[in-house]
């Protein structure tokens, strides 16, 4: 027996726009089934995972401050995967993101100025692109594979993020905790409205959102960015260079990412601490693609990756259980939109042979 | 249509309405082909007529949607190319299957049953490839053969299994005329053991010379069996095209103006390890010439393209002049913006991208030099996608691109229509040069005649073009000039009219008479 992938002739358009939302569907039925093998009612479980964080206004705004990283980051991330450039180390580039931009309340912590806020978000842009800028220099000029280049950065930058607060960094009066000091008011990211937490990081998130949707659709850049993605040759051809692109996108995503994180400790955080991030720069790669690599996509599918997260915050308060299954509902989710992606472009052949019936003597 | 008074079991294959469908798309069609033991076999018909995936089936590589095939009078299901070794077929692809790190032996080894040692597969490679006038060396390094020996590699892959069919897809379009003189007499050999043929040509001369029976394809259907020799070479031409083809008038073009594209000395080291460097090439192109550079496959056509294009830019200015200002570094927009245009070989992933609209491939190539109608917004670069719409369709209509829908991706259309759209796209600007590589390869022959008049009419009407191509009928319809290419080297340019296609085929063999002794050139 052989199983084959056969091209689908046309492919059909219903389909591709059903698609996630089919997969959200099974995630749905088949993270019931899971919950059905924990010994939990599943329709319980199913409603204080996905239901329940809406129907508060205090969960709401805490489902756009999870979601803003992940947007940010995912809207920089599909540029980087339409121009066929890697970067699977988001989450690095998130936390030197957070560094560069906490150098201002952190070290320069007594100089107080409307300038501050404005600083710390370029700063912290600024670190994220440069952090980015190794794996992009690594790939331009040396032809490495941004895929492992990338992510192995993400455990430098977390075990530097680690050493800084526990040590040039920490906090003097904070009790030897692996804190940084806490930031003045000045340099604190200010909510968007009255009601809640939330605060300008989602603002930020939609802008870039809509912006990069700009690029892509109408301006010559996004041709260049798509055409370098589907063929580096035509690419060349057209003399877009390949090598530029492996730049701006690596960049490009790294500020964003560096934005995402720097935003986050601003906002939400406000201090320094050796875990900042709950993954978000692996999550936003599942929001990139449930986004279907459109930001504007991304944008809804970073509130649906967003509410994984406080939906495994309630079950873990309402049925005792472990964070785990956000992991796994988190994974069920991309493999399930990568499959469906694949089925709408393909259909399985199950070759069966009789094997009697077959010419010649011996084959196995 | 199986032979008429031939008991079926005296024939070694014969298929019966076999088809394949892709999708709705039948790529062949109630196909029937018989094969008698001993015979060699032409299939005939113009790319995408169905041969490939004919030979396909019959080589277990794809499975037939319906139909059978009988062998030696009894049916088989061929569910994979071993199957079809077992049985007795042996295939010779077009595409050569090889890795070029590995030596002869070593690749012939790959297709072997395990445990046969490799002195033995050696001894017994050279042994045969002797007896059949083949010669090899057994331990010579793949990347280090012609392409000549490449294709005898597989040749005595598929006759070390001791196959009673062999089936051979368009041998010669990788060979020189004197290799594929060599070819036949193999190809007589075999013939004279009883071994039997099936042999893949669009070719109609070779047909004739070195077939006993023809079944010719067209859309995917059987539309002729005949002898060769009793029909002539019109009459196999309808039975391809299903019409007349135009002949291409290349009258007029002899007006010789200045020079508007040359090359001096131009080098260029190989980028990879398996591609050809360029030595010392020099050529001119006058304004009203078309220059044909003629060569067999993997000569360095590719590497000089990319060097006059300037999408692979070489370290010194001077040595590449359009309209005499040298551009040797400057990229391939630049050179677009002093009125020289490109077509390369490949269509999909190179001059277009399959996946985009055609309006999109449009802005590919034009994006900097129709900058002032195509762009807007100033630095911002908006695309105006109606401008561009609209001269998409204006290319279209000029050049007769038939396809589904006002604006289809690229991908959607036939390789006739796109590569029309292709060579549209850039006749559209007016370009006082042109450089096309291969410009009908894989198309049908209504559309290669259309473009290859479009050639001719650029040159008439004051522009230098240069092509590029294996196809020597091409070159005797289009050139003005012609000069071939080998090893990365080129001849001297001679006017087509004092150029036979023996000459040719001695030059592409390397024999330069001028500058080299021939004995030199000519090593194996």
């Amino acid at each position: 027996m052989r199983i084959e992938l056969e091209r689908r002739p046309d492919v059909s358009k219903l389909f591709s726009i059903l698609s996630p939302f089919i997969a959200l569907g099974l995630t749905l039925i088949f993270g019931g089934i899971m919950f059905m093998m924990l010994g939990k009612d599943p329709i319980a479980a199913l409603y204080s995972f996905f239901i329940e964080p809406l129907t508060e206004v205090w969960s709401l705004h805490e489902l756009a401050i999870k979601a803003a990283p992940l947007i940010l980051i995912a809207v920089g991330l599909s540029v980087c995967y339409r121009s066929n450039n890697w970067n699977i180390g988001a989450e690095g580039q998130f936390i030197m993101g957070a560094i560069a931009g906490s150098i201002l309340p952190v070290v320069f912590y007594e100089w107080q100025s409307p300038l501050v806020l404005p600083l710390m978000m370029l700063l912290g842009m600024l670190g994220g692109a440069l952090f980015a800028g190794i794996p992009a220099f690594l790939k331009a000029h040396l032809n490495t594979n941004e895929i492992l280049t990338s992510l192995m950065l993400v455990y430098v930058a977390q075990l530097f993020l680690d050493w800084l607060v526990r040590g040039p960094w920490r906090n003097p009066g904070g009790m030897n905790f692996p804190e940084t000091r806490t930031f003045d008011a000045t340099a604190i990211l200010p909510e968007m409205i009255a009601s809640g937490r939330a605060h300008w990081g989602f603002g930020f998130a939609i802008i870039a959102a809509i912006l990069v949707w700009f690029m892509m659709r109408y301006t010559l850049k996004g041709f260049e960015i798509t055409v370098l993605g589907q063929s580096q040759r035509a690419g060349r051809f057209a003399g877009f260079s390949s090598r530029k692109m492996i730049w701006f996108s690596m960049l490009l995503s790294g500020a964003l990412a560096g934005l995402a994180g720097i935003a986050e400790v601003s906002g939400a955080i406000q201090q320094l601490r050796p875990v900042i991030s709950p993954g978000y720069g692996f999550t936003a790669i599942i929001v990139a693609f449930l986004g279907r690599l459109n930001p504007l996509g991304i944008v809804v599918a970073g509130l649906v990756l967003a509410l994984t997260y406080l939906g495994g915050e309630a079950v873990q308060v309402s049925l005792q259980i472990s964070d785990k299954p956000i992991r796994v509902f988190q994974g069920l989710l991309l493999f399930f939109v990568l499959s469906c992606d694949t089925l709408i472009h393909y259909k399985i052949r199950m070759m069966w042979y009789d094997l009697s019936e077959t010419a010649g003597k011996g084959i196995r | 249509m199986s032979a008429e008074g031939q008991p079926a079991n005296s024939l070694l294959l014969a298929v019966g309405q076999l088809t394949k469908l892709f999708g709705t798309f039948a790529a062949c069609n109630g196909i029937n082909l018989d094969i008698r033991p001993g015979e060699i076999h032409a299939l005939l018909g113009e790319n995408g007529a169905g041969k490939s995936t004919l030979v396909k089936m019959l080589f277990g590589v794809l499975a037939p949607t319906s139909g059978q095939i009988v062998w030696q009078g009894q049916p088989v299901r061929i569910t994979s190319p071993s199957a079809a070794r077992k049985l007795g077929i042996g295939m010779v692809f077009q595409h050569f299957s090889l890795f070029e790190a590995l030596t002869v032996a070593e690749n012939i080894a790959l297709s072997m049953d395990p445990g046969v040692s490799l002195a033995k597969i050696a001894k017994e490679a050279s042994d045969l490839s002797h007896a059949y006038g083949l010669p090899l060396d057994p331990h010579a390094h793949v990347a280090d053969l012609s392409v000549g020996e490449r294709q005898r590699i597989e040749i005595v892959r598929a006759l070390l299994q001791n196959p009673k069919l062999i089936i051979l897809d368009e041998p010669t379009s990788v060979l020189t005329p004197q290799e594929a003189d060599r070819l036949f007499e193999t190809l007589n050999k075999l013939k004279a053991e009883g071994r039997s043929v099936l042999y893949i040509s669009h070719r109609l001369e070779e047909v004739q010379r070195i077939c006993d029976r023809a079944t010719v394809l067209r859309h995917g259907k059987v539309t002729g069996a005949c002898d060769p020799r009793q029909e002539t070479p019109s009459s196999l031409a309808r039975m391809m095209v299903g019409s007349d083809v135009a002949h291409v008038s290349a009258e007029g073009t002899n007006s010789k103006g200045t020079v508007k594209l040359e090359a001096r000395h131009l080098s260029a080291a190989a980028r990879t390890p398996f591609a050809v460097a360029l030595k010392n090439i020099c050529l001119k192109v006058h304004a009203g010439e078309v220059l044909a550079i003629a060569g067999v496959a993997g000569n360095g056509q590719g590497e000089l393209f990319d060097a006059l294009s300037g999408e692979y830019p070489v370290a010194s200015d001077d040595v590449i002049l359009i309209s005499d200002k040298p551009v040797g570094t400057r990229g391939i927009n630049a050179r677009r913006l002093m009125g020289a245009s490109f077509v390369p070989e490949e269509r999909h992933g190179h001059a277009a991208v399959s996946a985009l609209s055609l309006s999109d491939n449009l802005i590919l190539a034009r994006s900097q030099s129709d900058r002032r109608a195509f762009l807007g917004g100033g630095p911002l670069g908006l695309i105006r996608q109606d401008a561009v719409k609209m001269a998409a369709k204006r290319i279209s209509s000029a050049m007769d691109v038939r396809k589904s829908g006002e604006n289809p991706p690229a991908g959607s259309l036939s390789g006739g229509n796109l590569q029309k759209f292709i060579v549209g796209r850039e006749l559209d600007r007016q370009p006082t040069v042109l450089i096309v590589n291969q410009p009908t390869w894989g198309v049908d022959a209504g559309a290669a005649s259309r473009i290859r008049q479009a050639l001719v009419d650029l040159a008439k009407s004051g522009s230098a073009v240069l092509v590029i191509s294996q196809d020597l009928d091409e070159i005797f319809e289009v050139a003005t000039e012609i000069a071939v290419i080998s090893e990365g080297k080129l001849s001297d340019i001679y006017p087509a009219s004092e150029l036979s296609r023996e000459k040719i085929g001695l030059l592409m063999g390397g024999m330069y008479g001028k500058t080299e002794t021939a004995e030199t050139a000519h090593a194996h």
